[in-house]
C-alpha cells in the first residue's frame, strides 16, 4: 500500500516513534513510502510537489498553518492535490488532529479538521475518509496498526473524532498499575515513585483521557503513569491544558471526573472508600522492611 | 404471591417502628442507658423478635444514622437541583436544619449526643462517613455548585464543611439546653448571612 506522509509544523517526534516500532522492518514490506521526510521513499519533495501518482493513504504530521510553504508549494494546495486522490487520509498525532502543543505558538493554527474540540469546515469534503490517530507523540502500534487494518480491509469502528475505537474507545485510566490507589484514593505526592494514585492532587488526566498506553506500553516497558508521572491527556482535543501537575479541584471535589461517571454517584463511592484506611497502601512499598 | 408481598410490607413497616422506638429512646437517654428489652417493650414485641430484625444495638444505632443523613440529604438534595443563588440555598439549608430540629428533635438529638459522642458505636460500619454518605455528598454537591458559579470561595472542603455544619449543630445544641434567648427560627436570617459572608468568592 503507497503512502505519502506531508508534515506540517511537527517536531517528527510521530516519525520517531514509528522507527520504535518493534516490527518497523517486517511490517514495512506491506508499504511503500511514496514520501516521508526521515524515511528512504520513491520520491523527493520536489517530485512530490510536481505531482506524483498512486498515493493510497495521506497521512497529515503537525500543526496545520493558514500560508506555510513546504518546499515551493503551500501546504494547503498540497494537501488538497493529494486528499482529493487518497483513499484514506489519516492525520497523525495530536497537532495534525487537534492543533496540539504548536496551535498554541500562533494564531491561524489548528488541526486538520478540529481546532480544539471545535470542528471547522475548512476541509469538511474529504472528512468521511479521514482517521484521526491523536498522541504526543501516536504510539507507533496503534499508527502501525491501523494503517494495516486499512491494508486489510478490516472494518475499523470510529469514535465521533474518528479516532479507531480498538484503540481509542477505553481510556488511560484502564491497565492503569495504580488503579488500587485509585480505588481507595491514595495519591502520591513523590514523582517517579511506584506507588500512589495521581488523580487526586497531581494532574492525572488518565480517568478521561482516550488511549491505549497503559496496555500497549511505550518500547514494551512503560507508561507516564507506570514511570511515574501523571496523564496529561495527550490524545484529547484540549491538550495541553494548563497546569499538567496539578488537579483543579473545587472545594476539595476534581473539577473534572472520570469520563461519565455522575457526580452524586463519583462523590458517595469516594466518600465510601475514603473511610476506609488500608494499611498496606497507605505505606512505601519498596521501602517497607515488613513485607 | 399476595401473601408473601403483604408479609414483606408487614415486615418493612415494623421495622420501621423499630427504628423509630430506639431513635426517640437513644435521643433521650443516651446509647448505653437504652436497652433491647426496654425497646422491645416500648414495641410490645418479644426481645428474641426483636434481634430478628438486628442482631445488635450497634447495628440499629447505624441504621438509625443512615435513615437521617438520608432524610437530611434528601432534602438538601431538592435544594442542590433547585436554580437558586447561594445565599438563598444557604438560607433554605439553615431553615431545613433549624426545622428538623423542632418537628423531629430526635433526629438532631441522636446525631449529636450519639452519633458525635459515642464513636465506638460506629467505628465498625461506619468508618469514616460511610453512614452520612448521603449527607456529606449533598453538602459537596452544594459547594461544587457555588465554586463552579464563583459565587463560594475556592477552599479546603473541610474548612467550610466545619463552619457551616459546625455552626448548626452548635445553635441546635444551645437550643437543646435552653439557653437561647429566641427560638430557632429567629436566627435563621443572621446565621444564613453569617455563613454566607464566611464562604463567598471574595
Amino acid at each position: 500500500m503507497r503512502l505519502l506522509w506531508l508534515s506540517a509544523l511537527a517536531c517528527n517526534g510521530n516519525a520517531h516513534a514509528l522507527l520504535n516500532y518493534p516490527r518497523f522492518e517486517e511490517w514495512q514490506e506491506d508499504f511503500e513510502w511514496l514520501y516521508h521526510p526521515l524515511l528512504p521513499s520513491t520520491h523527493t519533495l520536489a517530485e512530490v510537489e510536481e505531482g506524483i501518482d498512486g498515493v493510497e493513504i495521506l497521512l497529515v504530521d503537525g500543526t496545520l498553518e493558514e500560508g506555510l510553504v513546504k518546499n515551493r508549494l503551500a501546504y494547503k494546495q498540497l494537501f488538497e492535490r493529494y486528499a482529493v486522490e487518497a483513499k484514506y487520509i489519516v492525520t497523525v498525532g495530536t497537532c495534525a488532529t487537534f492543533g496540539g502543543i504548536f496551535a498554541q505558538g500562533g494564531e491561524g493554527r489548528s488541526g486538520l479538521h478540529f481546532s480544539g474540540e471545535r470542528r471547522h469546515g475548512f476541509f469538511d469534503g474529504f472528512w468521511e475518509k479521514t482517521l484521526s490517530l491523536p498522541g504526543c507523540p501516536v504510539q507507533p502500534e496503534v499508527l502501525a496498526g491501523t494503517l494495516s487494518l486499512l491494508r486489510s480491509e478490516e472494518p475499523l469502528p470510529l469514535d465521533t473524532l474518528h479516532r479507531p475505537k480498538y484503540f481509542y474507545a477505553h481510556t488511560v485510566h484502564d491497565g492503569c498499575t495504580r488503579n488500587e490507589y485509585f480505588e481507595y484514593k491514595i495519591d502520591e505526592h513523590r514523582f517517579g515513585a511506584l506507588e500512589g494514585c495521581m488523580f487526586y492532587e497531581h494532574g492525572c488526566q488518565g480517568t478521561f483521557t482516550h488511549g491505549s498506553c497503559n496496555k500497549i506500553l511505550w518500547n514494551g516497558v512503560h507508561s507516564k503513569t507506570r514511570a511515574g508521572t501523571p496523564c496529561m491527556g495527550c490524545t484529547e482535543p484540549d491538550f495541553p491544558r494548563e497546569g499538567l501537575w496539578h488537579t483543579s479541584k473545587r472545594m476539595g471535589i476534581p473539577a473534572r471526573l472520570p469520563l461519565g461517571v455522575p457526580r452524586r454517584a463519583y462523590l458517595s463511592l469516594a466518600g465510601i472508600a475514603k473511610a476506609f484506611h488500608i494499611e498496606r497502601l497507605e505505606r512505601p512499598m519498596m521501602e517497607d522492611k515488613r513485607g | 404471591m399476595i401473601k408473601e408481598q403483604h408479609r414483606a410490607e408487614k415486615k418493612a413497616k415494623r421495622r420501621n417502628e423499630i427504628v423509630r422506638t430506639a431513635l426517640k429512646l437513644f435521643a433521650e437517654k443516651g446509647f448505653y442507658a437504652t436497652t433491647i428489652p426496654e425497646m422491645a417493650r416500648d414495641l410490645k414485641m418479644s426481645v428474641g423478635n426483636l434481634y430478628n430484625y438486628f442482631s445488635s444495638k450497634e447495628l440499629l444505632a447505624q441504621e438509625i444514622i443512615r435513615e437521617i443523613s438520608a432524610y437530611l440529604g434528601g432534602r438538601i438534595r431538592e435544594i442542590n437541583e433547585a436554580e437558586l443563588p447561594v445565599r438563598e440555598k444557604i438560607r433554605r439549608i439553615v431553615t431545613i436544619y433549624f426545622e428538623t430540629a423542632r418537628d423531629e428533635p430526635e433526629m438532631i438529638d441522636f446525631f449529636l449526643r450519639v452519633y458525635l459522642s459515642n464513636r465506638e458505636v460506629f467505628h465498625e460500619g461506619c468508618e469514616g462517613m460511610i453512614c452520612v454518605n448521603e449527607f456529606v455528598t449533598e453538602i459537596m454537591i452544594f459547594f461544587d455548585d457555588g465554586v463552579a458559579s464563583g459565587e463560594l470561595k475556592n477552599q479546603d472542603f473541610f474548612s467550610a464543611f466545619g463552619l457551616f455544619m459546625g455552626y448548626l449543630g452548635g445553635m441546635v445544641f444551645l437550643n437543646g439546653e435552653h439557653i437561647l434567648p429566641k427560638t430557632l427560627e429567629e436566627y435563621v436570617d443572621d446565621i444564613s448571612e453569617n455563613i454566607y459572608n464566611a464562604l463567598k468568592a471574595s
